[in-house]
């Protein structure tokens, strides 16, 4: 009899029943987001979306448009630009969740999480903080990307903090709807279209590439309100950069952090629970 | 601890028009192993899923350690280990990280989850290969891996679905070797398999199912007499044609005859004296007899001829079987 293989029945419960307690769940937690870290640093080109492209994003959309988009109010494009490219660096990178989570779905390993007496919901927890940490990084990135293009901010330290909380916050909500159609799609390749079906167009038709006051009526209506654009105009706001939204009517132009911290409230609220459900759902026969 | 580790009663699944189980019972008492031996698509994975709550039954009941799968499917998945068929690992995660991992989510410490990680890897001798990532593994690896990691938190109910399928033989007999250890001490085995030498090795009670229904239950001794026909094998100094009938008065069926005529083989009932009664046959025709074997029933005898009996109406069914039973035939012969 190998001591090492020896079976003890009795306290094999005993020990186990921890995942039912708060803190239990919360190592499951950091068990899964340090498992989906430990993913990216296998594959590093997996986070380009959030390294390279921001860089490419930055030097292209300020050397080639900076000189031709006119800032209504005035002020350096470079200066509009930073909060704009933030939000979308930070909203198209969210495609990572569903990604991720469908390849989950589509590996063996799921079959194994779902025999272990481990609290489930971390399994989606853990991914989404795996990918707030990257969006982190990504941040990091346009910052620095942009200092060194010539960003600037006159705001204090706790306003610019705040500016990227709001954005990242909004990116976390957001990636719990990516998280949902990653849980919904067929497969990993599948999933990845929902980059390109929802997150670019829910980039691009807002304030953060270009003003609002030169689309069409009733796409600038869209746009107004769409909840990027708030995101954006409460980042330009909070770091006294060229914000020329705040001209514009629309409650959530008049009110960009409110609406933005709304906005993600409510898609956090919404997607989270269906993104448990979708998950249920699919591991269910 | 429950008498009864493992129990279930008329399980039923579908899966859209196929019927997986059609009303699977069987029960397994604490400490033993139980085979659940049948071809490929009789529903031994789907039991095991049922029970290891991965899928919900159409009908019937099934418990683990005295707990309802159905309604306490949480407090199951503490009692229980799995070694699912298709390895259920971290392709991106060392074999220690796809250890630590399990234990961890399994709530262990992280530091205790890393103990038992080394000790299950110097165990099934993949130490040296713990911090490679598994996606470069071998098949033998990954089957030993995923063993490793059923075995984690030392559950007192294992669930080895074909534990061995794929593997080399001597991956094969290291597993096996594993899985005698563990019955040893004290824990409860439901072990799947096609092969039945493996639970003829390892089972002490064997249930036989084929088209999603329990066609046979009982130790491997029992299910061996069930079938009371042995098989001999004569063979002779030189060939003799009238072999054949000096010795099928004394046989079941067809007598066969090897090509150089040889080496005869036949079905028959076992009987006392019955080698000395052939000998004594084949002397008084003036044949030289150099080797005379009777053979007692193998599983695999067991095994076909309870699967043949037990065809369904459809065409399809039944010529599959047939053809198995053919394909096995010419395998021994």
């Amino acid at each position: 009899m190998t001591p090492a293989i020896a079976q003890r029945p009795r306290d094999a419960a005993g020990t186990r029943l921890i995942t039912q307690t708060a803190a239990g769940r919360v190592r499951n937690v950091v068990s899964m987001t340090r498992r989906n870290l430990v993913h990216i640093s296998r594959e590093p080109m997996q986070l380009s979306d959030v390294t390279i492209q921001p860089v490419l994003f930055t030097v292209l959309f300020i050397y080639l448009f900076g000189g031709a988009i006119p800032i209504p109010g005035g002020g350096s494009y470079t200066d509009f630009i930073l909060a704009g490219l933030l939000a979308l660096n930070l909203v198209t990178s969210t495609m990572g969740t569903a990604v991720g989570l469908a390849t989950d779905l589509h590996e063996g390993i799921i079959e194994r999480f779902r025999v272990l007496p481990m609290w489930r919901p971390a399994v989606l927890v853990g991914r989404s903080l795996a990918d707030l940490l990257t969006s982190c990084l990504c941040a990091l990135v346009v910052a620095v990307t942009g200092l060194a293009v010539g960003w600037r901010t006159s705001a204090g330290p706790l306003a610019i903090i705040a500016g990227f909380a709001l954005v990242l916050f909004f990116a976390y909500s957001l990636s719990w709807v990516a998280a949902c159609a990653g849980l919904t799609s067929k497969s990993p390749e599948s999933a990845a279209s929902f980059g390109f079906i929802v997150l670019f167009p829910l980039a691009f038709v807002s304030n953060a590439l270009v003003p609002t006051q030169h689309m069409p009526g009733w796409l600038q209506a869209i746009a107004d309100w769409n909840p990027v654009s708030a995101v954006t105009a409460g980042a330009r706001q909070l770091w006294h950069n060229p914000n020329p939204s705040a001209s514009i009517d629309a409650w959530p132009m008049q009110h960009p952090i409110e609406a933005s911290l709304a906005w993600s409230v409510l898609i956090l609220a919404v997607a989270a629970p269906l993104a448990s459900r979708f998950f249920r759902r699919r591991t269910t026969e | 601890m429950a008498d009864t580790m493992i129990e279930a009663d008329g399980l039923v699944k579908r899966y859209g028009e196929t019927r997986a189980l059609a009303g699977v019972g069987f029960s397994v008492p604490a400490g033993s192993v139980l085979g659940l031996l049948g071809p490929n698509g009789a529903g031994k994975t789907t039991a095991v899923r049922i029970l290891t709550t991965l899928a919900l039954p159409d009908a019937g009941q099934a418990r683990v350690a005295g707990i309802d799968v159905l309604t306490h499917p949480a407090a199951v998945r503490r009692q229980i280990g799995v070694a699912a068929q298709d390895a259920t690992l971290d392709g991106l995660l060392t074999g220690r990280q796809n250890l630590a991992l399990v234990g961890e989510l399994s709530g262990m410490r992280a530091g205790q989850a890393r103990i038992r990680a080394a000790e299950l890897l110097e165990l099934f001798e993949l130490a040296d290969a713990a911090d490679r990532v598994v996606k470069g593994y071998s098949g033998g690896m990954r089957r030993r891996l995923d063993l490793a990691a059923s075995l984690l938190t030392r559950p007192p109910v294992l669930f080895l679905d074909e534990p061995t399928t794929g593997l080399d033989p001597v991956s094969r007999q290291r597993v096996w070797e594993v899985i005698r250890e563990l019955i040893g001490s004290g824990v409860t085995v439901l072990l799947t398999t096609q092969y039945l030498d493996e639970a003829d090795a390892l089972a002490d009670r064997i249930v036989v199912v084929n088209h999603g229904q329990v066609i046979a239950d009982g130790t491997p001794r029992e299910l061996k007499e069930r079938s009371r026909s042995a098989h001999v094998e004569v063979t002779l100094a030189e060939a003799g044609p009238e072999a054949v009938e000096v010795i099928a008065p004394l046989v079941r069926g067809r007598v066969s005859v090897s090509a150089d005529g040889l080496h005869l083989g036949a079905a028959v009932d076992s009987a006392p004296g019955l080698a000395t009664a052939l000998i004594r046959a084949l002397d008084q025709a003036g044949l030289l007899v150099d080797n005379i074997e009777v053979r007692q029933p193998s599983l695999d005898d067991v095994f076909f001829a309870l699967t043949d009996a037990h065809l369904p109406g459809d065409d399809n069914g039944s010529a599959a079987a047939r053809t198995s039973a053919a394909q096995h035939e010419r395998v021994r012969a």
